[in-house]
């Protein structure tokens, strides 16, 4: 029991540390992909390549000095980096990203966190409460920009929301579970579910990305006309942390694609972690070129996307997926 | 260890309430309101329940909760408490006494304490709890799930004929 | 229950790693507060009114729709769970709940509450 449990805390500790160094290094990799889609160099200083430019970002980032305006209220203005921050992280408790085990004094155990059988729902769930940081940070702020900005990306958030939840009903329904581990097994021996539904995995990429605020979805932070969107009024860490919650749930977002969509840890031969990585690593560059290759949308076209386009797709690939699955068997 | 994380989860519900209903700023109550759906998620999953514990936050904290902070916004919140009631310690009181004497005669006389479900712990560990909550669902209590559906509908409909003019 | 033991303590290690990089710092920035500083960014003016007024219903109403659309998904997913052994009862049962919330979300469209401008 106690050997279980010092185990699972460190389990947990290097989830968090390899998530928070993706991190960083996600930022590293935006700013240099960007800059040579733009034919520009990037960050080229700070260590070979720039590669020591995260770090430094980070360091400065905690020695600057902490605004707090004093319109705000405090102690939300407080929590609601947090609100952001914890959600995002804590979805990974349930990302299986190998099938390898280790035996620790005879007994197997599994090298990610936990495998819960609602894991698919409890990411959902989480992702949910992510908008509490958006909305909160922006009435706490008691700025106008801040205001307007929560309050676009919150409606946003929650329209895209059903539409991604839609998407993810035809996988369930092929692999006749909402355990994230069986979801993957359910793929092991046959198509990864991209094939039979290529539709739901469209509609879950475009709700995904419009989901963590991403360019072309980025309206909260539309620098030209909001400033910076809900974050306006933050500085220091406390800024950096919705940095943090918005890359960490761009790697939410593309964990559940790939074990969704794209096999998870499934791979034709090699070590399973590997193929996840990957998997996740070709998302990302996807998110990066969407963000050098397109315009932002106008905030009706973003809400005409989401209800009038993407859910009447979702629900019409939920009916006519149940039919071929039952005409099947 | 199980008993303690119930204790735990059930203080924090409790106390999570008390500051929930005690606070003036409405948006700070929703704030306490969340820490309560936590809780209370938790204590249904000690239950047994995960379904029911992963809707209790996907539904009341992701999305009707979501409701009334925006509901809050539209109203003005600096307007210290929305309606002004006379004597409403009193009715309070009474109010919460009389609903408190109702749902303890309620229990008794449908004696649900202590009464055991169809499904074992072993059945849930086999099928796991969402694929007996839907086959219970959508086999015995077909009716209840299409009359949801109409609730819906008519929710819906209500909701638009409420915010839009025309 | 041991699946959650390890979400509980995520949840929490989560939450004190937020609350240690907030505080982390203190030590070392440097702290010099001043009138204008600490005044809410308004285009460089000072500001004129408090900014939390009255918004737009229609965010009330995609709130709304939105209450309704997740509950629905939230049935949808036991139900597809338990697809393989409900049959073909199952799945008349879901299309029935699917038409008749196409109908809501049809009113809601010719009503133009899915519209912005």
């Amino acid at each position: 029991m106690l050997v279980e449990l010092i185990f699972v805390v460190i389990k947990i500790l290097v989830v968090i540390t390899v998530l928070l160094l993706g991190v960083a290094y996600m930022t590293w990799l935006e700013r240099k992909v960007i800059g040579h889609m733009q034919v520009r160099l990037g960050p080229t200083h700070v260590g070979w390549k720039g590669l020591l430019q995260p770090i430094a970002d980070g360091l400065k980032l905690v020695a600057k000095e902490d605004i707090i305006p004093t319109m705000v209220d405090k102690p939300v203005y407080i929590i609601a980096p947090l609100l952001s921050l914890i959600p995002a992280l804590s979805a990974f408790a349930v990302i299986p990203f190998t099938n390898a085990t280790v035996n620790l004094f005879g007994t197997e155990y599994h090298l990610y966190i936990t495998d819960v059988n609602i894991g698919l729902l409890y990411v959902l769930a989480l992702s949910s409460v992510g908008t509490y940081g958006i909305i909160m940070s922006g009435w706490a702020s008691n700025s106008k920009y801040a205001l307007l900005g929560s309050l676009r990306s919150s409606a946003q958030v929650i329209s895209y929301e059903t539409a991604m939840g839609l998407s993810l009903i035809g996988p369930v329904l092929l692999a006749g579970t909402v355990s994230l581990k069986g979801i993957t097994e359910a793929q092991a021996n046959g198509f990864w579910f991209i094939v039979p539904q290529f539709v739901a995995f469209v509609v879950y990429l475009i709700s995904a990305i419009a989901e963590t605020n991403r360019a072309p979805f980025d309206l909260p932070e539309a620098e030209t006309e909001l400033v910076a969107g809900f974050h306006v009024e933050y500085s220091s860490m406390k800024f950096a942390m919705f940095f943090l919650a918005e890359y960490a749930n761009m790697y939410v977002v593309s964990s559940i694609a790939t074990i969704v969509f794209l096999g998870g840890w499934n791979g034709p031969f090699g070590p399973s972690f590997i193929w996840f990585i990957l998997k996740i690593v070709a998302l990302m560059f996807f998110y990066l070129w969407l963000r050098a290759t397109l315009p932002r949308l106008r905030f009706d076209q973003l809400m005409t996307l989401g209800w009038k386009i993407l859910i009447p797709i979702a629900l019409v690939n939920v009916v006519v997926t149940s039919i071929v699955l039952y005409a099947i068997n | 260890m199980e008993q303690l994380g119930f204790y735990i989860l059930a203080f924090l519900a409790i106390i999570s309430s008390i500051f929930m209903i005690t606070r003036e700023n409405p948006v700070h109550s929703a704030l306490w309101m969340l820490l309560t759906f936590f809780s209370v998620a938790g204590i249904f999953v000690q239950l047994n329940a995960e379904f029911i514990a992963a809707i209790q936050v996907l539904v009341y904290a992701g999305a009707i909760l979501v409701l009334y902070l925006f509901v809050v916004m539209l109203l003005n919140p600096k307007s210290k408490g929305f309606i002004r009631i006379p004597f409403r310690y009193v009715l309070g009181i009474v109010a919460s006494f009389v609903i408190f004497v109702q749902v303890l005669l309620t229990l008794q006389s449908a004696n649900v304490i202590g009464k055991a479900g169809v499904y074992t712990q072993e059945a849930y560990k086999q099928y796991g709890n969402v694929k007996l909550f839907g086959y219970e669902l959508f086999s015995n209590y077909l009716v209840p799930f299409e009359v949801v559906s109409i609730m819906l509908l008519v929710a819906m409909i209500g909701a638009i004929v409420l915010a839009k003019k025309d | 229950m041991s699946g959650y033991l390890p979400i509980a303590l995520m949840l929490v290690i989560a939450a004190l790693i937020g609350l240690i990089s907030i505080s982390v710092g203190f030590l070392i920035r440097p702290r010099k507060p001043e009138k204008v500083k600490l005044s809410v960014y308004e285009c460089g003016m000072p500001e004129f009114s408090d900014a939390r007024q009255r918004y737009n219903v229609r965010f009330y109403v995609i709130a709304m729709l939105f209450v309704i659309f997740d509950v629905e998904t939230v049935f949808l997913f036991p139900w597809a769970v338990s697809f393989d052994v409900l049959g073909l009862f199952g799945l008349i049962e879901m299309i029935v709940f699917i038409i008749i919330l196409v109908f809501g979300y049809f009113y809601a469209w010719k009503k133009g509450a899915l519209e912005w401008a």
